[in-house]
């Protein structure tokens, strides 16, 4: 026998069972997860640095970017990011020259390599970052200067 | 509601190789349409990618990521039969989620 009250307790206690099991948070992770839109409008390194409270990056040969040497289409560049270090928190690219300098951030999990690839868009003709952050707080970086020959930010 | 993704997922060597070709406009808010006014911007923020149902990578995109926007990354172990699922967020708040099988 069923009363409302009944039911409405059991849908609770299910819920909180989804919630034990992980099921539920995962389902709200993906809007409830922080945009870092401090970040995503900085103009300029020094400003991307501070908005995400970071060390200076230095350079490093352990972090490799792949970027073609010139574009001519500058609407999709094809950009891979990649490190052989352990310990990586985050992968980012930037774009030197575009408006917003931080084209994307990748949290790395254990579960995957600190390999990842994008295609970006480049006004003109600039360089191009590889960034690792490491648990540690250290940020290391590869850059490259990728020529466009036609901008993808135009009007 | 917007296009289905489309995603390949392939095991070798005791690695997965995810590859995501989402369809999204990308507009940069940056563009004019042709009477001079701002084309707004509409892009996808977020990105989230699962390996049976565990989260593995989550990222966040600006407006520079090129339109239909490609994804790859590597994920450590999974075999063929493993769900690989990919859910994106636009600014606008619109979703979606999509599901491929590891082969």
């Amino acid at each position: 026998m069923y009363s409302r009250r009944a039911a409405l307790s059991r849908s609770l206690q299910l819920a909180a069972l989804m919630v034990a099991a992980g099921i539920l948070p995962r389902l709200a992770r993906a809007d409830s997860g922080p945009y870092d839109k401090a970040a995503f409008e900085a103009k300029s390194i020094p400003d991307l640095l501070k908005a995400l409270g970071a060390a200076a990056p230095v350079e490093s040969k352990d972090v490799t970017l792949t970027a073609p040497d010139i574009a001519e289409n500058g609407a999709v560049v094809p950009i891979g990011a990649a490190t052989t270090l352990p310990d990586v928190k985050r992968m980012l690219v930037l774009v030197e020259k575009n408006p917003a300098v931080l084209s994307a951030i990748f949290e790395i999990s254990e579960a995957v390599e600190p390999v990842v690839a994008t295609r970006v868009k480049m006004g003109q003709t600039s360089n191009v970052f590889a960034v690792a952050m490491l648990a540690d707080g250290r940020m290391l970086f590869a850059q490259k200067e990728v020529k466009v020959t036609l901008g993808g930010c135009g009007g | 509601m917007a296009d289905p993704m489309k995603i390949r997922a392939q095991a070798a060597d005791g690695k997965t190789t995810v590859r995501v070709l989402m369809a999204h406009e990308m507009e940069t808010g940056q563009r004019k349409d042709p009477a001079g006014k701002i084309i707004p911007a509409w892009y996808i923020q977020q990105v989230s990618a699962q390996l049976n149902g565990a989260i593995v990578l989550t990222a966040q995109w600006g407006p520079s990521i090129s339109k239909n926007p490609f994804l790859q990354f590597t994920v450590r172990g999974g075999k063929a039969g493993d769900r690989v699922a990919i859910s994106w967020i636009d600014n606008s708040g619109e979703r979606r989620s999509d599901e491929a099988t590891v082969s």
